[in-house]
Formats: C-alpha cells, sequence, structure tokens
C-alpha cells in the first residue's frame, strides 16, 4: 500500500550538524527510578542491618572471651568468657560439610552430564523436574527419612567400613569390637558420617542444577566438532564438556558447600550432642554449629545468647567466603551466566 | 583425542609461513598419502598428529609425511557394517541386560554361598560394581578400547541419575507410607492437638493449627516479600552502575545466610531488644529474611533473560522506561518471575528452624499472628518426631507427609507456570492473542470503513489497491 519515503536533505542547509544524543527523563520515569533505587536501598539496608547487628551483638561475647572463642571446645557460657568456644562444633559442621560434598559432587556431576548428554529428549524436562522437586523437598523430610530409614541401612556398611578400613582415621571407630558379631551397633548410629549423607541429599539438586546449565551451554561446534573427529560419547565430555563446565563445576560445589554449612533442622534430628571433636566420622554423636544455636537459643540470658550470635557470627562468615569464592569461580569461568543459585 | 585438539588449536595460533606448495610438492603428499593408506596402520596411528602443514616450506628438504587421509575401501574389500544410529540396537540391549543378570548371579553366589556379605545396601553395591565389570567384558569382546571406556562411563552417569531419582523416591513414598494410617484419618485435617495428649489414638487431634498457621506465615512473608523482591530485581536489571552492582552483592551474599542466623536475629531483635511476643508475625519477619534475597536473586536472572530487542523496539516507539518496563519485561517474564516466587515460597514454607526460635510451640488453633505461639508444619513435624512414642511418630509423619504434598502443590503450580521460557506462549494465551488481534483489525477497519464513509460520500472510483503516491493510502 505504502511505499517508503526517504528524507531528501536539502541542499540548501548545508552540512548537517550533529546532534548531541542526550535523553531526559519525563516525570513518570524518574518516579519510577527514585522508587526502585529505594527499594534497592531498603533491601540494602535490611541486610546490611543483619550483618551489622550480628556482628555488634556478637562482639560481648568474643571481647570476653578473646582468642580463646577459637580454641575451646566445650559450651558453658559465662560471663568469665573461658568456658565456650567453636574448637568442636565448627570443625564438625566442616567434616559433615565435606562428607556430603564429597558424596554429593559425583553424583551430581553424573546426573547433570546425563541429563545433558545421555538422556533421550523425552525425559530431559522430566529429569530437571526432579532435581528442582529435591531441592523443593524441606529438610525436616529429609531429616526423617535420615533418621527412621537411612540410619539402619547405612550401619552395615558403616561396620564394614570401619572393619576393613578401619586403619584410616577418618573410618576409625573407638569401642567397636570388629571380631565380635554381636556387638551393639549403637556405636555407629547418630554419626557425622549419616548427617552428611542427609546433607549430600540436600546438597545434590543445588550443585546439579548449576552444573547442568554450565553443561548445556556447551558451544555446540566444539562438541560436534569433537564427533566430527570420531571421538565417542565420553571422550566428547572429557575433552569438550568437563574442561568447558570447569568453573561450574567447582562453583556449583562451593554453593552446595555453602549450604551444606548452614544445615540445621536435619542435622539436629540425627546427631547426638557431643563437644569433643573426633576426625572419626563413623562414631556415633557429632554437632554443628546451626544445630548448637538451635539446641542452646533457649537458655536466654543475654550474654548466652550474644555467645551464640559469635558461633553464628562465625558460620555466616565462613558460608560467605564460600558463596563468594563460587560466584568468583562461575562467574571468571567461560560459561558465565548460568550461576543461578 | 586430546592431543588431536590441542594441536589443532595451537596450529591456528601459530605464526608459521603460509603453506604455498608448487604442484610436485602436492603430488609428492598424496603419493605419501596412499603410501600411508596401503600399509593398513592401525586407526590410532592414522590418526597421529603429525607436523602441521603449514610448517613446510618450499625451499626445504624433501618432505617429511605430512597430511594422513584414511584409505577409502576398495572394490574387493567387504563393505562396513552400517550401525543404526538413531534407535537403540537389539545388540546393546542384550549385553545390557546379558552384563545385568550374569552381575545379578554372580552376586548372589557371593551374597549366598562363597563370601559372609550381607545386607541390602551392600548388595546393590557388589552387584553394581560387578555389573560394570561384566558390561564393560561383554562389549570388549566386539569393540575397542574407547568403544568400552564409552559405555562403561555412560552406565556410570546413567546410574547416578537413577541413584538420585532412587532417593528422591524413595524420600516421598517413606514419608506418605509411615504417615498413611494417620493421613487416612479426616480427623487430621480438622482437630488441633489441644485435647489430645502423647499417648491418645490417632483417632483423636490433628495438626489444623499447624496448617492453618503455615499459611499464615507463608502469606504474610509473601506480603513482605513479594513487591520488594520484584521491585529491587527490577532496579537491578534496569540500572547499572557500581551501587546496582553493590546491592547485587549484597543480595548474592545473603543468599549465604544460614536459616538459623536469621532466626536468631529477628529473636534477638524483634522478641528480646523490642519486647514482642513471639508470634507468627516474628516467623513471617524470619522467614521473610529468607525468602528475600532468594527471590530476588532468581527473578533478576529472569529479567535478564527478557530479549534485548524487546526492551529496544518499545524505546524505539518512544516509551518511557518506566513503561517498558511495565508492559513489556514484566508480562514477558511472567511465567519466569512466578515460577521464582513460587520456588522461594516451597523454600520458605519447609523452614523449621528460623520458626523454631521465633514462633514457639503449641498445640493449641491461633489464628492471631500478632501474639502468642503459631505453629507450622515443618516444626510440627519436628516437635511429633523428636518423642519417643509410635503414634506421635506416626502423626510426625503424616505432618510431614501433608508439608510434602503442599510443597509438591505449588511445584506442580510453578511447572504449569514456569515451564516455557520467556515470551513463549502457552495454546491458551496465543489463542488469547488471536482474538486480541482480529478485534483489533476489526476496530480498524470498522474505524476506516467509517472514516472513508464519512469523509467521502460519494461512491470512489474503484481505485487500484497500490497508490502511486505516498500519503494517499486509506
Amino acid at each position: 500500500m505504502t511505499m517508503t519515503t526517504i528524507p531528501v536533505r536539502n541542499a540548501d542547509v548545508g552540512p548537517e550538524t550533529p546532534i548531541a544524543l542526550v535523553s531526559r527523563r519525563g516525570i513518570g520515569d524518574k518516579v519510577f527510578f527514585r522508587g526502585a533505587g529505594l527499594s534497592g536501598m531498603l533491601v540494602l539496608a535490611i541486610m546490611g542491618s543483619v550483618g551489622i547487628f550480628l556482628t555488634y551483638e556478637a562482639l560481648q561475647a568474643l571481647r570476653a572471651a578473646g582468642f580463646s572463642f577459637v580454641t575451646t571446645s566445650t559450651w558453658q557460657p559465662n560471663a568469665s568468657g573461658d568456658g565456650f568456644g567453636i574448637a568442636a562444633v565448627l570443625p564438625f559442621t566442616i567434616l559433615i560439610a565435606f562428607i556430603s560434598i564429597a558424596i554429593a559432587t559425583p553424583i551430581a556431576a553424573g546426573t547433570a552430564l546425563f541429563i545433558v548428554e545421555v538422556a533421550p529428549k523425552r525425559l530431559k524436562s522430566t529429569l530437571i523436574a526432579m532435581v528442582d522437586l529435591m531441592a523443593a523437598v524441606p529438610s525436616v523430610v529429609y531429616g526423617l527419612w535420615g533418621l527412621f530409614l537411612l540410619q539402619g541401612q547405612v550401619i552395615g556398611l558403616s561396620r564394614w567400613l570401619n572393619t576393613w578400613m578401619g586403619w584410616f582415621p577418618l573410618f576409625t571407630v573407638s569401642g567397636s569390637d570388629p571380631n565380635n558379631p554381636l556387638a551393639s551397633a549403637s556405636v555407629y548410629t547418630a554419626s557425622t558420617f549419616i548427617a552428611g549423607i542427609v546433607v549430600a541429599m540436600m546438597v545434590l539438586p543445588i550443585q546439579c542444577s548449576v552444573m547442568r546449565e554450565v553443561f548445556s551451554q556447551v558451544p555446540i561446534g566444539e562438541r560436534e566438532g569433537a564427533f566430527a573427529l570420531g571421538s565417542t560419547r565420553w571422550g566428547m565430555i572429557q575433552v569438550v564438556s568437563l574442561p568447558f563446565g570447569r568453573g561450574g563445576i567447582i562453583g556449583g560445589t562451593m554453593l552446595g558447600l555453602g549450604r551444606a554449612l548452614g544445615e540445621t533442622i536435619a542435622v539436629l534430628l540425627i546427631i547426638s550432642p557431643r563437644f569433643d571433636f573426633t576426625i572419626h566420622a563413623l562414631e556415633s554423636g557429632s554437632n554443628s554449629v546451626s544445630a548448637l544455636i538451635a539446641s542452646r537459643y533457649t537458655e536466654a540470658t543475654e550474654f548466652n545468647l550474644s555467645a551464640l550470635m559469635a558461633a553464628g557470627l562465625a558460620l555466616f562468615a565462613i558460608t560467605l567466603v564460600v558463596n563468594f569464592i563460587a560466584s568468583y569461580f562461575i562467574a571468571r569461568s567461560r560459561s558465565g551466566a548460568g550461576s543461578e543459585a | 583425542m586430546s592431543d588431536l585438539l590441542d594441536e589443532s588449536t595451537s596450529a591456528d595460533t601459530s605464526t608459521t609461513a603460509p603453506f604455498t606448495p608448487t604442484t610436485d610438492e602436492l603430488w609428492a603428499i598424496t603419493t605419501e598419502m596412499d603410501v600411508v593408506g596401503d600399509t593398513h596402520a592401525p586407526v590410532d596411528e592414522l590418526w597421529a598428529p603429525t607436523t602441521p602443514i603449514r610448517s613446510v616450506t618450499p625451499s626445504g628438504p624433501p618432505p617429511t609425511p605430512t597430511t594422513t587421509l584414511p584409505r577409502r575401501p576398495g572394490p574387493d574389500s567387504p563393505a562396513p557394517i552400517r550401525r543404526p544410529i538413531g534407535k537403540i540396537a537389539r545388540n546393546d540391549l542384550l549385553t545390557v541386560f546379558g552384563a545385568m543378570l550374569s552381575s545379578l548371579c554372580l552376586t548372589l553366589l557371593l551374597f549366598g554361598q562363597f563370601t559372609a556379605l550381607s545386607g541390602r545396601l551392600g548388595f546393590t553395591i557388589v552387584w553394581f560394581g560387578i555389573f560394570l565389570a561384566v558390561y564393560g567384558l561383554l562389549v570388549s569382546v566386539v569393540d575397542n578400547r574407547p568403544a568400552v571406556i564409552d559405555r562403561v562411563m555412560a552406565s556410570l552417569l546413567t546410574a547416578s541419575a537413577v541413584l538420585a531419582g532412587a532417593a528422591l523416591v524413595s524420600v516421598i513414598l517413606f514419608t506418605l507410607w509411615r504417615g498413611r494410617t494417620a493421613l487416612l484419618k479426616w480427623n487430621l485435617y480438622t482437630q488441633d492437638m489441644s485435647l489430645a495428649g502423647p499417648l491418645d489414638p490417632l483417632d483423636v487431634g490433628g495438626i489444623s493449627h499447624a496448617i492453618v498457621g503455615t499459611f499464615i506465615i507463608i502469606g504474610l512473608s509473601l506480603i513482605f516479600t513479594v513487591p520488594l523482591a520484584l521491585i529491587c530485581a527490577v532496579y537491578l536489571t534496569e540500572t547499572r552502575g557500581p551501587i546496582t552492582e553493590f546491592v547485587r552483592s549484597v543480595v548474592t551474599a545473603m543468599t549465604a545466610l544460614p536459616s538459623i542466623v536469621a532466626g536468631l536475629f529477628i529473636f534477638a531483635t524483634w522478641v528480646l531488644i523490642l519486647g514482642q511476643q513471639r508470634s507468627g508475625l516474628a516467623a513471617a519477619f524470619a522467614i521473610s529474611l529468607m525468602m528475600l534475597p532468594i527471590i530476588i536473586r532468581s527473578a533478576d536472572v529472569v529479567l535478564r533473560l527478557v530479549p534485548g530487542n524487546l526492551r529496544e523496539a518499545s524505546a524505539a516507539l518512544g516509551a518511557p522506561q518506566y513503561r517498558t518496563v511495565w508492559f513489556v519485561v514484566l508480562p514477558t517474564a511472567r511465567s519466569g518471575l512466578a515460577t521464582s516466587v513460587i520456588l522461594g515460597v516451597a523454600r520458605g514454607i519447609g523452614e523449621t528452624a528460623p520458626v523454631l526460635l521465633v514462633s514457639g510451640v503449641t498445640s493449641t488453633m491461633n489464628t492471631n499472628f500478632r501474639e502468642n505461639p503459631m505453629m507450622s508444619l515443618p516444626l510440627a513435624t519436628f516437635e511429633f518426631v523428636r518423642s519417643p512414642q509410635p503414634a506421635l511418630i506416626a502423626r510426625g509423619f503424616a505432618t510431614a507427609a501433608v508439608l510434602m504434598l503442599v510443597v509438591l502443590f505449588l511445584f506442580a503450580i510453578a511447572r504449569v507456570l514456569g515451564g516455557r521460557q520467556a515470551g513463549q506462549l502457552s495454546n491458551r494465551q496465543r489463542r488469547r492473542a488471536a482474538a486480541k488481534s482480529q478485534k483489533d483489525l476489526e476496530r480498524i477497519e470498522g474505524a476506516t470503513a467509517l472514516d472513508a464513509s464519512s469523509t467521502a460520500p460519494a461512491p470512489t472510483p474503484a481505485s487500484p489497491p497500490v497508490s502511486p503516491m505516498p500519503g494517499t493510502s486509506p
């Protein structure tokens, strides 16, 4: 119907003067940007106040305890400040987190690779939904599962590990007698190992979704190039997918580590608290910072609370560092955008 | 394989002289190829990286073997067997099943006859180990080493996915199974625990107070978080600068906040310093503190996925930015935003630790969120299973099952809403958009018809549809 009209330069006007490209915001936009900025500031204020307030509250206990806060293992806060510290709970927390990472990472990577590379197309969205669903299952449900179902199954594995690999400190159990077939199983219950397995269930979906995101961004040209050179599927994964996704694998693992460090209720349900750290992960009894807070917050003298705050702050600081390292690795990898947390 | 790739990438960056062979040299190279092809070298050798072509200089000594090509099969050689690539071959399937069967038999023998092994978990592990060995052995009969590795690794990957799926299914089924008796009693949903002691049978008492409490708490936290989180996500995507980056990194940092610490923060400020009661409101505060960074982060990611050309098209039409956001960005990302909110809710609804600290435990129905403890489903589960009474533990499993069903339901909604990318419409939405467009067309045509009849009452001559001059078309 219409024809395109091309503006004709009038020869009399002379050369065009360049127009400065400035846009002035209307009132609507001004209000919009003000409002958006305000909400950003509000979020910043809320989040900042949590950190500042925690530090402020924790200072009382930290001042009283001084350096003994990191060297004492017991938890009997008193005003003189020598009866409490995180020398037991923090290593236990880290041990639980590392066991869960050690169990979850290979499974998560395998599942992610399976979803991206091996699974038939029809199954893919179902599998992705399955992983997301795993992340949405409440931790108390995992705790129940670990306490009532998993524990009974794992004791056999614990006993086997202790019997055959007891020379390795991680698998030593003091008070166990491998030669006595009727020995009570109670030395193996409520252990760091079982708590680690349950936490692994919660960490796995987080890791898996980050890794899947990264593996699915592998450039199609490189994949097909590897196939065209005669590579098998695993060969392609080895030379293309894994190097490409290295940042995502590390980042996802660290994100999972952050989640594992803060897990409370499942750990609280499974462990029986103890305050002397042991590397023997199969042994009964364990602890964690968050479980400590959840079980001790009722002793609400101001000083006790301040001590718990200090423990919470230590946990928060570690988690923060871990998360920042995670986002550094994810952002630095070639597949930068897949940093959904 | 990796050597080969490395070679090719490094050759791209090397600064050797360009290869300009003379005809003689080309001839030499091709004959060289034939010679190599005739030796029937194994495939690995044929593909071994040789010196790159471009390093050959025309004036140098006689060219060393350079490029090798696999030799085409002659007319007398047998035709290669075609492999079906689209579907699973029967042979592969038989190999897998054969390996499974023989490893099962071997494991049964080991466990039943030869060794003192026992236990279901151990059985599965040993079975899988033997399966891998047998499968590798079977494949190696017909295929070479890379193929064997490929098959074994593929079955490892499959096994890890199956393991994850089996764990999830066992969590869900176990909870439902252990809670089945209590779940089927109607009083679970209609009564609270105020009249039921720990020794009472499952016919008395229920978790109505926890169900109501959960919905009140999560509703409140939705009111607190959703507007703030969405506006903040829009702020993060629509503006850029050092402050935006700072807010983003603080939000990222806050996703690391352990839930128990969030609870402890609210407990110390709201309950101890401000002297307020432990209540549903306090629990909502703590859960909001947890959900806020999670929703902001995922909404931020979703909004960044909105195609830039949509934004630019809107800006090119002269829309101010707030109209672009309201009419283009947010509607495009609607389903993704809904998903991020729902997943945040699913996360918040299952949080036990902060509720334990700031809401308190009660056995009676409490609909007033401003005072007195308020129960929630995860907290009720936790309290029930801490008791040694079997009836209470059964109640705990039923409560966990109800909680899980709520989460599953939310999750299903999220899947229905957010199963597609930004801007992709469902069939119904597409129909609606088409209908709207049709209506617009009618309106425009009606207006032009009216226009034409009002401005030009005289019958216009049947003009050709293409008007020669711009601006005169109807």
